[in-house]
């Protein structure tokens, strides 16, 4: 995977996570074309589209939309799969996950994608080993905290 | 209950500040009241990041990251991102850590700060701080991190817990994309990663195996001998009983098994031995998956191009088309989306099990999604053949009447093809061409014009048909350029038949001269005619002053209007054709006769040589250049150039301006005179005929130049009228034809009439010239061409056999 956007129907910016070394004038660059060309797919297209020489695939989840770009020989399917994984490990962790939880706990979201992708690629596929490696890691910023705090 | 529900008492108070920030900036109403916080914040932020260490930190960096994600400017967070990354406590590293995903790329200097901190964390006693590190590395490590970095990532992918071997594995495969020369450091480990069990693990040991196997052909001969391993663990996943930690719609790990199914057709490519050990598995696989859900279809998917692209027995091969033929009947558009995909990648080499599918692919083109029918498109185009050219292009048409405009080029493009290649009659092939200019005329290649016309001038047993049909779409509407230009076309060439009336093919309706002048004047004067129809429809009007009877100086009129156009082109060209009304009178009909049969020719291409500026065959004007592309010299008009290597000089009216010479010069004359010293000058008689004489008089010669003049004298009992003189010269000569002394010689001997030519031939050449001699003798006209191949010279050396050696310019 070449990056993620998670973004609004009004076209506002959740969650951003590139793969790839870009300026942050190219990003804004793709990430313009790229939100008004999905926003402008009618709702029963299919979730796959060519856009520039990569494949995007994209879905919508409620408010917001989740989209990908993958390479040529990336699997379509499977990165439908992965977002849906996504969604689901939010919605988990958040108990019934909305927009505005994604956007008050960005930093959490970021997190959670870090113990599910690293580098583009899924690393665990077990919902369950993502979620117990989430809560341990939340202990563990509490506790120091704690610690910081008696000292 | 939500795991993120920690004791309140630590957490509220400085989460809360964040939040705060958050909705203050969602209640602005406006960009500038938005931008006038975010100002603000920015300050206290700033102002927060001097104080220095206060627990306030990792929370002031995540308002700042907040800020960007809105599109603001956050540089200034950088080097706060480097310092929390250093901090101990793990909450500060957490968020300078995103930051640094966030702020920093490889690109900033900054980020090589971080190379030691990752470092450090690699080592650290909690994974939880590896994998910090890890992650980080892993998403926007540079070249020069990772070189720094790779032994450490080595180390733990050999000797650490899965937790961090599964990342270490990923932290490789960037590693290896950033700088390939270190594949070779993490291959001995890949290997043994696929006996572990753990799925995370596995997972990443597939993709850095993969990866590894990308980037070097040896490795991959390595790795093949891993195909009876991969396909074990795809068994154990494939008839495994239910494990809810991997279950997914019924599919034990899809992510997993899609990954190792990728590497097995790497590893399969091309090599007969590790296609057989996977043929089984394939087929098991492509049997038992259940593709009601997105899962199994993504692994049936993976499976379909897996089989494809290895040494699969053709059996297999057939499964594989048709679990794609079901997917086109899916009710979900991605799977029929995915399946066209793939049917597009074999067309060529399984033509004939795609075209069992054809139907499915055809009702495709009538999907609302655009994607679909872009694939449904190509896949259409590529499955005519000769046998099914009708019914799909009728198809094709009306796809193209109703598709997006995006497409609209392709398709035509895409029709003209498969017409150019499966045509079953040229009748059918210039039907389809008219009906694709009507429907869609703005959206073809420039190229479409002239091969229209090419290929009607070839189907000549056609014309009287086509002129009909064409001449009634140009009455209909006058919008279409392309379908415009060559009605034009057709009209002024084939004008005479359109007036006869009747034509076998077609009902016949009464057309008269006015009709056809009506419609082509409709066209000059219309604004919906671009520059270049108008010049069409022009040179149109002009040939057919030569196929009509009664209204010859209605066109007389036009032209003479045209004369003062304020476009250029027209103008010159209408100022050619007064010119051929009045002074030229004589060679009008020559001029506007019926072109010949024209060779086919691709754009750009030119056979001969010509000048520069005539490139491409332009038919719009009646242009002798079109010699140099005949296969076949029809007209007296080519002949005069064709012998002399395709010169491109036109046949020079007098007085005329110097042609241009190309740089070529020509091949196979014959190899006479380098150059012929100055003589006294000397007269040669080179034509004689009805009492006409023509004398060459030689009046200077140089190594470069020749002045000749040529001399007509009558010796008959009746005036010679309307005496006109043309040449031609080989390609690198100059030509220059001063004016005659007149064009009426009379008879008795009583007068001559004399023409100047100047030879200029820097490339020292054997000079030859080809002279057309046109006369009216007591009513009658008279044309007869006559080649000098040497000037009267005394220094002449003994002449060769005169050459038939000049090159016909006509070759392919």
């Amino acid at each position: 995977m070449q990056f993620m956007l998670l973004f609004s129907r009004q076209g506002k910016l959740r969650l951003q996570k590139w793969y790839v070394p870009l300026s942050d004038k190219e990003k804004k660059k793709i990430t313009r074309e790229l939100v008004q060309t999905v926003l402008a797919r009618k709702p029963k297209m299919c979730s796959f589209l060519e856009w520039r020489d990569l494949k995007i695939v994209y879905k919508r989840y409620a408010s917001l939309y989740f989209c990908c770009a993958t390479e040529d020989q990336d699997n379509e399917l499977i990165t439908l799969e992965i977002i849906h994984r996504y969604v689901e490990l939010l919605d988990k962790y958040f108990g019934s996950v909305c927009e505005l939880d994604i956007i008050f706990n960005f930093e959490k979201a970021y997190f959670i994608l870090d113990e599910f992708l690293l580098g583009g690629e899924a690393q665990e596929t077990s919902k369950k080993n993502v979620l117990k490696a989430i809560e341990q890691a939340d202990l563990l910023q509490e506790v120091r905290r704690l610690s910081l705090a008696t000292a | 209950m939500r795991l993120n529900q920690v004791p309140r008492n630590c957490q509220c108070k400085v989460l809360a500040l964040c939040w705060e920030m958050i909705r203050v900036i969602r209640s602005a109403r406006t960009q500038g009241e938005e931008r006038g916080i975010i100002q603000k914040e920015c300050a206290d932020i700033r102002a927060q990041f001097r104080q220095g260490d206060n627990g306030e930190r990792s929370h002031s960096l995540a308002k700042l990251l907040y800020v960007h994600m809105l599109g603001y400017p956050a540089h200034f967070g950088q080097m706060e991102c480097v310092r929390l990354i250093a901090s101990p406590r793990y909450s500060e590293k957490r968020i300078g850590y995103l930051g640094a995903m966030m702020l920093l790329d490889e690109k900033q200097d900054a980020s090589l700060l971080i190379t030691n901190s990752i470092k450090n964390d690699l080592s650290h006693s909690s994974q939880y701080v590896q994998s910090l590190a890890l992650c980080t590395l892993a998403c926007m490590g540079s070249a020069e991190m990772c070189r720094d970095l790779a032994p450490e990532i080595e180390r733990l992918l050999r000797a650490s817990n899965c937790y961090i071997k599964k990342k270490a594995t990923l932290c490789a495969v960037h590693i290896i994309r950033k700088v390939p020369e270190l594949a070779e450091l993490f291959t001995p480990s890949a290997r043994s990663l696929l006996s572990e069990k753990n799925h995370g693990v596995l997972h990443g040991a597939v993709v850095l195996i993969t990866e590894l196997c990308e980037h070097n052909p040896d490795t991959l001969d390595q790795f093949r001998k891993a195909v009876p391993e991969l396909v074990q663990i795809m068994k154990g996943l494939v008839t495994s009983s239910y494990s809810p930690e991997h279950n997914v719609a019924g599919i034990s790990d899809p992510f997993l098994q899609v990954r190792i199914l990728r590497l097995l057709r790497i590893l399969g490519h091309n090599n007969d031995t590790a296609s057989d050990a996977m043929n089984d598995l394939l087929a098991q696989v492509a049997t038992n998956t259940d593709s009601s859900k997105t899962a199994g279809s993504a692994v049936l998917y993976e499976t379909v191009l897996t089989i494809m692209d290895i040494n699969s027995e053709s059996g297999l091969r057939v499964l594989a088309v048709n679990i794609l033929g079901r997917f086109l009947l899916n009710n979900d558009r991605n799977i029929r989306y995915i399946s066209m995909t793939s049917l597009q990648k074999i067309v060529q080499t399984d033509h004939n099990a795609v075209q069992r599918h054809r139907g499915t692919i055809v009702d495709c083109l009538k999907d609302q999604d655009t994607s679909v029918k872009r694939r449904a498109l190509e896949l259409s185009l590529a499955l005519v053949s000769a046998v099914n050219i009708r019914s799909m292009m009728k198809e094709l048409l009306i796809f193209l009447s109703t598709c997006p405009p995006e497409l609209r080029s392709q398709t035509t493009s895409g029709i003209f093809n498969v017409a150019e290649r499966y045509s079953p009659s040229k009748r059918w092939h210039i039907d389809t061409i008219l009906h694709v200019l009507t429907t869609a005329g703005g959206d073809v290649r420039d190229e479409t014009v002239p091969n229209l016309i090419q290929l009607i001038t070839t189907a000549s047993e056609l014309h009287c048909y086509t002129v009909h049909k064409l001449y009634r779409a140009l009455v209909k509407e006058i919008s279409q350029q392309p379908l415009v230009q060559v009605a034009c076309w057709c009209i002024g060439e084939y004008g005479d038949l359109l007036l006869k009336g009747e034509c076998e093919e077609i009902e016949p309706v009464q057309v008269t001269e006015d009709d056809v002048l009506d419609a082509l004047e409709t066209v000059l004067q219309s604004h919906m005619s671009s520059p270049a129809t108008r010049g069409f429809a022009l040179t149109a009007t002009m040939k057919l002053s030569t196929r009509i009877t009664d209204n010859v100086d209605r066109i007389r009129s036009i032209v003479s209007i045209y004369g003062s156009c304020i476009d250029l082109e027209l103008q010159q060209r209408a100022v050619e054709y007064n010119a051929l009304f009045k002074k030229y009178d004589h060679m009008r009909a020559a001029v506007l006769e019926r072109m010949p049969v024209m060779g086919k020719n691709s754009p750009g291409h030119t056979n001969g040589d010509t000048s520069g500026e005539n490139k491409e065959p332009d038919p719009s004007k009646p242009k002798p250049v079109e010699a140099g592309l005949l296969s076949e010299p029809a007209s007296q008009v080519c002949d005069l150039l064709d012998l002399l290597g395709g010169t491109d000089t036109p046949l020079q009216p007098n007085p005329a301006p110097t042609s241009t010479p190309t740089t070529t010069s020509s091949t196979d004359l014959l190899d006479l005179l380098g150059g012929l010293e100055p003589t006294p000058v000397l007269t040669e008689t080179v034509y004689e005929k009805n009492g006409l004489r023509l004398k060459i008089q030689c009046d200077k010669q140089t190594e470069t130049e020749v002045m000749v003049t040529l001399i007509g004298s009558n010796s008959a009992q009746n005036d010679i009228t309307n005496f006109s003189l043309q040449a031609a010269v080989p390609k690198s000569v100059q030509l220059q034809m001063k004016a005659p002394s007149g064009n009426v010689i009379p008879a008795h001997g009583l007068g001559q009439v004399t023409q100047t030519v100047v030879l200029n031939n820097p490339n020292k050449v054997s000079l030859k010239i080809r002279i057309r001699v046109s006369y009216s003798n007591q009513g009658v006209m008279h044309q007869d061409t006559v080649q000098i191949d040497s000037f009267p010279s005394p220094a002449c050396q003994p002449q060769s056999a005169l050459c038939d050696t000049y090159t016909s310019s006509a070759s392919p």
